[in-house]
């Protein structure tokens, strides 16, 4: 009975851990000062915003664009090919957005190759999170 | 007498039909696999594709039906385990229902997408409408008409 306890315990302390967004070990003014720094530049909310409404070349045929998943409207929510739906990108909206450093560089990784074919840059990145703080 | 036996013997004829048609199917019950997974989409049955197609698909997340769907690699290869040992062909389904999803896929086809097998597509085609389709945006989204296909359950 102990033991079952335990285990109890375990999974319900383990189980916040296997959804996303939740390290709580980041946020979008430090992420933008981060990549900003790390570009040398100061990040620029409407560059990001041409940035991810931009049909860009060198991804997939089937995500020309950020907004090809996420909508033009960072506010709404986007939908994955599969169906599946994506929480919203504004800050504004979606607050716990940019609090996780590992699923930020994760979907960043993920998906700046299946829209452009290759990484975001830092320049990239800080503008188009600075949209996303400013909407 | 004869009142319950018509129903039971009904019962009994139609029990053979309804195993046969796949309408449960063991969920993954792998926390790796079903984490990773569901990101995008729901976690597939492992029972619906021969090894050789799990190997193949996890082999190549970098492309994955058009998109950069890696992960790490330690969970690429513990996701991969689970679903091969539990493939159709792995022992994991009845005979039955394993020659049933196979149906007319021979050992040199490696079918990618359980949606590109003969079994599925006669399972669908005719049967969902061109505006269910829409709502479900992709034949990836199961749950849009299989409520409970989480919990296994793909019933009509």
């Amino acid at each position: 009975m102990r033991r079952l306890a335990f285990t109890l315990a375990a999974l319900c302390a383990a189980a916040p851990a296997a959804f996303a967004q939740d390290a709580n070990d980041t946020s979008a003014a430090a992420l933008i000062s981060k990549f900003a720094a790390e570009a040398g530049i100061t990040a620029d909310a409407e560059t990001g915003k041409a940035f991810f409404l931009a049909t860009q070349s060198g991804g997939g045929a089937d995500t020309p664009s950020c907004s090809s998943c996420h909508t033009a409207d960072p506010k709404a929510t986007g939908m994955a090919r599969t169906g599946k739906e994506i929480a919203p990108m504004a800050l504004s909206v979606n607050p716990k957005r940019f609090t996780d450093t590992a699923f930020v560089d994760k979907w960043f990784g993920r998906n700046c190759d299946s829209v452009l074919g290759r990484e975001c840059t830092a320049t990239e990145k800080a503008n188009v999170l600075a949209y996303f703080a400013s909407i | 007498m004869n009142r319950f036996i018509a129903p039971l013997a009904f019962a009994l004829a139609t029990l053979p039909l309804a195993a046969a048609a796949q309408d449960k199917m063991t969920p993954v019950n792998d926390p790796t696999t079903l984490t990773d997974c569901t990101e995008c989409h729901m976690a597939f049955p492992a029972g619906f594709l021969p090894a050789r197609s799990w190997e193949a698909v996890m082999a190549g997340l970098k492309d994955h039906f058009g998109e950069n769907a890696t992960i790490s690699e330690a969970n690429r290869l513990t996701i991969t385990a689970y679903l091969v040992a539990n493939a159709t062909d792995s022992g994991a389904v009845s005979a039955r229902t394993a020659s049933r999803i196979l149906r007319n896929v021979t050992d040199s086809m490696t079918p990618l997408r359980i949606s590109d097998l003969p079994w599925w597509k006669n399972e669908h085609d005719g049967e969902v409408s061109k505006a269910e389709w829409e709502r479900a945006k992709s034949p990836a989204n199961c749950a849009a008409c299989h409520r409970d296909a989480a919990r296994g359950y793909f019933e009509d």
